[in-house]
């Protein structure tokens, strides 16, 4: 692994932020440098969150455009909205379910549906989760981001093995969030 | 130990390890985390509080520092407006411990009201001010900060911005400690501004400036590098600091490291003219990649004309750089490609448009009290000729639609004061005035008992949520508990409205919507000073109630979500839908349904 960029994207309150510094202590572990940059604030409540996972000896905090190995997105039209930062041949893992904003319930048509047709078109590595599946099956709607991490990691996109996952989890989750988030992953791909 | 930290994190741990006595601050986006770290991490001699304001806590550092202790104190940038009456002085009077001012400027702006540059306030002040342009940097840079505030006796600023702030790297905490000895407080006229001292100190900060910049000219983070085969002989270079030096290292890399040499400063105030002025030599042109102000510009402005220089000064003066907004990889790539005259590598960009994205903006939680609050106060004033005066916490986030309740928004405080302003200039329009408890007790208090003094028709609006919510749940006075862990008396907001004179103070639970509106709709009959205390917790901090759930008998008219806005209720075709993963069972759509098809899901359903 030299240097690799991975692209977290959602809506505020979904489990972005945890997941990039699991991603970061993953890197960590392996003995490789590693930047993290995440939208805290105002922005948390109910808008799109970024978090920037650069891996290996990189300079700025932000991933640069079309140079991310992989876009990691718990809502189908974030991973469009950041489309733009993905590498050519790179990997897009997305949860299903969209995000209906309010602005949209007032007044729009957003189809999450339209959005994945155009993730398939565009990209060609592209992982399709059902994260809310595995969050029911776990009893617990913050399971969704290892949900997603380890999809990622069996489609082998994510640069990091599911037993690198299981490691971070021991490392930095509470012992007793531990076997939950560890069946999120064991699940994961599966429902 | 090498660990993966936050900016603000390590700034917090770094300054434990210069050895920080005293640390204080007001919570503000994106500076609130490294008072949260030393009070978690801190060894049991140091102490940690947040202030009411940050006036309040520079003082109080500022004291500290006179006992020849250590101390910091941390704000965002528009806190330095409110802390800069002691500032000012202080610069006059000097410290004898460390003091380091940590002020987090946030470029973009993405989540303050103003893009001001401390950098520039720097210079207003006749401060150093020192500007980290990674965490790891941050770590070592923070006790440097107060090395320097040692040796000149002065407080000294220290400035990251929000990708500094809120990135995180791998540091190496090596868990040792410096041990400061502090002589304690002695009695000194120099402790007193007078005109007199003012005018000696006044003289010797002109003098000593200079100096300053002049050893900072070799501060070993003033640094410059070169690029290319050939950067040293470069004809055009670039002076950029804090965060975009990394965007200029990974710009010149995109670019396939064209001939340049960059100097990095460290320290915009005093600038180290003479390190600048050999920088500048063999150069024609030098381009100053930086963010909010032209500081850097400026400063090599006024060196290439002091010291007759025949060097192009390029960068936000002449539009090279966008004059307002954060710079991004992208932004500093192409400035570069386009001054070192370079290629910029073809970017793929020939994907179709894709279909029309759903807008985000931020918006209350669900289930947040506020919307009650708002909610109340508009259904009552419906065709009353009102402002809705609002302020700086989640709950401006009250302006946004459907509820389009806040209709001022000016800085900590200023709801209750302009609201009173509006009145005076148009006294038939009646004032309400949201306020919350944490900006209550900042800067609210002053404008309350001005307007019962001057006999002003005005409601004050307490949004009391019990917490500091938008920066992440911090205590503060009527919260009962402090940093430091221990138990509080509790200030109460009623007892200090009664004491200032207002005589009509209603507190009401907003999640009921009836008592809610009632309280609104007197409040409006009340002559002068009025009241309403909307108290509810941030739901954030407490356990959700249940989960709601909408009935067979809704008739679809959607009102629930035209008239609320709550982020749990949607829209699926034609039905509406709650998302039972956001609901926190606050009951407020229940009240509004005209039909009663919103219940609370039985106890046995929701845990199914």
């Amino acid at each position: 692994m030299e240097t690799r960029n991975i692209l977290l994207c959602g809506v505020g309150g979904q489990g972005t932020v945890l997941a990039s510094k699991l991603l970061a202590q993953c890197a960590i572990n392996r003995g490789v440098g590693a930047r993290t940059a995440e939208t805290i604030g105002m922005a948390q409540r109910g808008g799109c969150v970024v978090s920037h996972v650069r891996i290996g000896a990189l300079s700025s905090p932000l991933i640069p455009e079309h140079t991310a190995d992989l876009i990691l997105a718990f809502e189908p039209a974030e991973a469009v909205r950041c489309l733009r930062y993905l590498k050519p041949d790179g990997a897009v893992v997305t949860n299903r379910r969209a995000i209906k904003p309010v602005t949209d319930s007032l007044s729009g048509s957003y189809s999450g549906e339209a959005m994945l047709d155009y993730l398939r078109a565009q990209v060609q590595n592209l992982t399709v989760v059902d994260g809310d599946a595995v969050c029911a099956a776990c009893g617990s709607a913050k399971v969704l981001n290892l949900a997603l991490l380890g999809a990622a990691a069996k489609s082998g996109v994510l640069g990091f093995t599911v037993e690198e996952l299981g490691r971070v989890i021991d490392e930095k989750i509470p012992e007793r969030f531990r076997a939950l988030n560890k069946k999120a992953i064991t699940l994961s791909g599966k429902v | 130990m090498k660990e993966l930290l936050m900016g603000n994190a390590a700034i917090g741990l770094g300054a434990i390890r210069a050895g920080v006595g005293v640390v204080t601050g007001y919570p503000g986006t994106p500076s609130t985390e490294v008072l949260e770290t030393i009070a978690k991490a801190r060894p049991a001699d140091v102490y940690v509080e947040w202030s009411v304001n940050e006036k309040v806590a520079l003082e109080v550092a500022a004291g500290a520092a006179y006992t020849g202790k250590r101390a910091l104190v941390t704000m965002k940038q528009v806190g330095l407006n409110v802390a800069s009456d002691p500032l000012m002085s202080l610069a006059y009077i000097g410290v004898k411990g460390g003091m380091v001012v940590l002020v987090a400027d946030d470029p973009g702006p993405i989540s303050s009201q103003t893009e001001q540059d401390t950098r520039t306030f720097a210079q207003y002040a006749k401060l150093p001010v020192f500007d980290p342009s990674t965490p790891e940097e941050a770590y070592e840079m923070i006790g440097e900060a107060f090395d320097y505030s040692e040796k000149y006796g002065t407080p000294v600023l220290f400035r990251p911005t929000t990708r500094i702030c809120h990135a995180c790297a791998v540091i190496d905490t090596d868990g040792t400690r410096r041990e400061i000895q502090a002589e304690g407080f002695v009695k000194d006229p120099r402790w007193v501004i007078f005109p007199k001292l003012s005018l000696a100190a006044h003289a010797h900060i002109e003098a000593r400036n200079p100096e300053i910049g002049r050893d900072f000219s070799t501060y070993s983070r003033n640094t410059v590098e070169c690029f290319g085969a050939d950067g040293e002989h470069a004809r055009r270079v670039i002076v950029t600091g804090g965060v975009n030096a990394m965007y200029v290292k990974e710009a010149l890399a995109a670019l396939g490291a064209p001939d340049t040499r960059v100097l990095k400063i460290a320290t915009p105030f005093p600038f180290p003219e003479s390190l600048a002025e050999e920088f500048l030599e063999g150069a024609a042109e030098v381009l100053c990649v930086e963010e909010l102000d032209p500081v850097l510009e400026r400063a090599l402005l006024m060196l290439c004309g002091k010291r007759h220089l025949s060097v192009t000064v390029r960068g936000k003066l002449t539009g090279d750089v966008q004059a307002a907004g954060e710079n991004t990889n992208e932004s500093v790539r192409a400035v570069l490609a386009q001054y070192l005259e370079v290629q910029q590598p073809a970017a793929d960009d020939n994907m179709p448009a894709p279909p029309a994205l759903p807008v985000r903006p931020p918006v209350l939680c669900a289930g947040c009290p506020h919307r009650a609050s708002f909610y109340a106060v508009k259904v009552a004033m419906q065709g009353k000729k009102c402002v809705f005066a609002g302020d700086i916490g989640c709950y401006t986030l009250g302006n946004a639609m459907p509820l389009d309740m806040t209709e001022t928004c000016l800085c900590m405080g200023a709801g209750i004061t302009i609201g009173q302003g509006v009145h005076r200039g148009e006294p038939d329009r009646h004032a309400f005035a949201f306020i919350g408890d944490s900006t209550f007790f900042h800067t609210g208090i002053p404008g309350v008992i001005n307007a019962v003094y001057n006999g002003t028709d005005l409601t004050v609006v307490v949004l009391d949520n019990s917490t500091t919510a938008m920066t992440g749940h911090q205590p503060h006075p009527g919260t009962g508990v402090t940093m430091m862990g221990d138990v509080a008396a509790k200030v109460s907001i009623p007892k200090i409205l009664e004491a200032v004179g207002v005589s009509d103070i209603q507190i009401v639970d907003p999640l009921d919507l009836k008592a809610a509106v009632d309280a609104a709709k007197h409040a409006y009959t009340v002559q002068g000073v009025s009241a309403i205390i909307y108290k509810s917790p941030c739901i954030a901090v407490t356990k959700p109630r249940g989960t709601m759930e909408i009935g067979e008998n809704c008739v679809r008219c959607k009102k629930c979500i035209t008239a609320l806005g709550c982020p749990a209720i949607y829209r699926d075709g034609e039905t509406v839908k709650i998302d039972a993963t956001l609901c926190t069972g606050c009951g407020l759509c229940a009240q509004v349904c005209p039909v009663g098809a919103i219940g609370m899901k039985k106890k046995e359903e929701a845990n199914a």
